[in-house]
């Protein structure tokens, strides 16, 4: 257990002793069943300053993804491919537990849980982003703040993204008399995939979909699971000081499978603004 | 997306000669830090890895010591010297990740209960790294904790698999990670029988998923008897009739 266990809420026994109970019988305190997702609500272009930009609110976590998108040198052993930064920071705002100040270890591991998701489905085809082969690249940032937290920002964050990349433009760059210009035009991304990734908490011996912070609170291992559009897995973190059996993760697999394809069908349905 | 190289030959090699279900060579020496409560050096493939535990121990800063168990605090760090290019010393987000999954994939098989107020302190320090090297390392870790004398439920035991040539295969090297399809590391208790470490980067389908996790697990199985030879070679010396495994 690490310090940072000390930012999660504080679950009274009794109120964990109601869960508990509520969890045996296939039920849950916020009254949804154990495979049930919370409602999900997405805005897209929300901030025009950036190239693409999304706001997603799981429940009553709340993440806003931006991202922006600059010329640069590629990665070492990357060379031929445009460059991908996901960050990720859990504001000040989001809970009154949370502080200013450089990221705790958990908010590196969602940066890089959601990075993996992102990046391993081959979601954005980054060798269509370069401009000088080995020198010179697209370098696109996206970036995420959390501005409230109840639990499962992997998910909130990686649908943040997603509907952030979705409705990206990019500004198109040239090469002119050797340097780079901005043409001024704006081009699609080039997007492969839509990556989903679902959550699921294991408490006791039930598996639940989409924890609150309460929950998580309460949860003896999590699993995070990734897949694309093809309903193929592309990345999996297990996390929480828990175990699993390989049946229930095999199991929790299935349903994200299934989970993933439906909450993939309500972001293609999104209105694309801007 | 799409690999070029061959990293399977027409004989089923691998690039390194292995079969699809054959582990990389493994050695391990228990109590190899003198100063440490208990230590483990492994050599798995070409990774070289020093685990080192000291404690239970009183905590600092005292704040963080819980009243009901001991706190286990695991670092995970690559020598400058490790990698191709150096690595800079200080600790990456890469390690930060993989410090706490490994934190988290040997707490379930250590009974901190019995050291109320205490900590551990788990450093592992990879030397060189070969792919698959948090695999390794919790290996190691989870041995140096045995070899601390640190009530356990089960031994921690790490074994990846992937997807290479769209083929499912055991323990993933440096050359098939950074050119394959898909690399699962993945912790096991076997007695227990419980996954307490799983990751996944690269593209799988339900059946390779399944695939890749029963070999992974299978892998682990392997590791564990490697360990299990190596306490056994530390606290019964040559009396025991089990013969390394080549």
């Amino acid at each position: 257990m690490s310090s940072s266990k000390r930012s999660t809420i504080i679950v009274e026994h009794l109120r964990k002793q109601q869960m508990w109970d509520a969890i045996s019988k296939g039920k849950r305190l916020d009254g949804r069943n154990l495979n049930e997702t919370r409602s999900i609500e997405i805005e897209q272009d929300i901030i025009k300053k950036a190239n693409g930009s999304a706001k997603v609110k799981l429940g009553n976590s709340e993440v806003v993804a931006g991202v922006k998108v600059e010329t640069g040198e590629p990665f070492e052993g990357l060379e031929n491919k445009g460059a991908l930064i996901l960050s990720a920071e859990v504001l000040p705002t989001a809970s009154p537990y949370s502080e200013p100040g450089p990221p705790d270890e958990e908010t590196i591991e969602l940066a890089r849980v959601v990075d993996r998701g992102i990046r391993e489905s081959y979601m954005i085809d980054l060798d269509k982003l370069v401009l000088v082969p080995g020198k010179i690249v697209y370098t696109i940032f996206v970036d995420c703040s959390v501005i409230n937290t109840d639990g499962n920002l992997f998910d909130a964050t990686s649908y943040a993204v997603v509907s952030a990349l979705v409705s990206s433009k990019l500004p198109v760059f040239e090469i002119q008399d050797g340097k780079v210009v901005d043409t001024g035009n704006k081009q699609d991304p080039p997007i492969t995939t839509i990556p989903i990734s679902i959550t699921a908490v294991r408490i006791g011996d039930v598996v639940i979909l989409d924890p609150t912070a309460e929950e998580e609170a309460c949860m003896d291992a999590r699993i995070t699971i990734t897949t694309n559009s093809n309903g193929h897995y592309t990345a999996l973190q297990k996390g929480s000081t828990g175990a699993f059996t390989v049946e229930q993760i095999k199991k929790a697999a299935d349903i994200a499978r299934i989970k993933g394809e439906e909450i993939r069908n309500k972001l293609k349905e999104l209105p694309k603004t801007g | 997306m799409n690999q070029t190289k061959n990293l399977i030959d027409e004989n089923g090699r691998r690039t390194d000669g292995r079969n699809p279900d054959e582990l990389r060579q493994i050695k391990i020496t228990v109590g190899v830090v003198k100063n440490a409560d208990g230590s483990a050096f492994i050599e798995f493939g070409r990774n070289k890895i020093i685990a080192a535990v000291y404690g239970p121990r009183e905590v600092h800063p005292k704040h963080m010591a819980l009243p009901d168990r001991c706190i286990l605090r695991c670092r995970y760090h690559m020598s400058p010297f490790s990698t191709d290019t150096r690595k800079n010393p200080a600790p990456s987000r890469r390690e930060v990740e993989i410090s706490k999954v490994m934190r988290e994939s040997l707490e379930p098989a250590l009974i901190l209960e019995d050291y109320p107020r205490a900590a551990i302190d788990l450093f592992v320090e990879v030397l060189q790294a070969d792919g698959g090297s948090r695999c390794a390392g919790i290996t190691a870790a989870s041995i140096a904790l045995a070899d601390a004398g640190i009530n356990m439920r089960d031994i921690v035991s790490a074994c990846a698999a992937g997807k290479i040539d769209n083929k499912i295969v055991l323990d993933i090297n440096d050359t098939e990670d950074k050119e394959g399809g898909a690399d699962m590391p993945v912790a096991y208790m076997p007695h227990l029988e419980q996954v307490t470490l799983l990751q996944l980067d690269g593209i799988l389908t339900t059946e390779q998923f399944n695939e890749c996790l029963d070999k992974a697990i299978c892998g682990c199985n392997m590791v564990y008897e490697i360990q299990r030879q190596a306490l056994m070679q530390k606290y019964f010396g040559n009396e025991t009739e089990l013969k390394e495994e080549q």
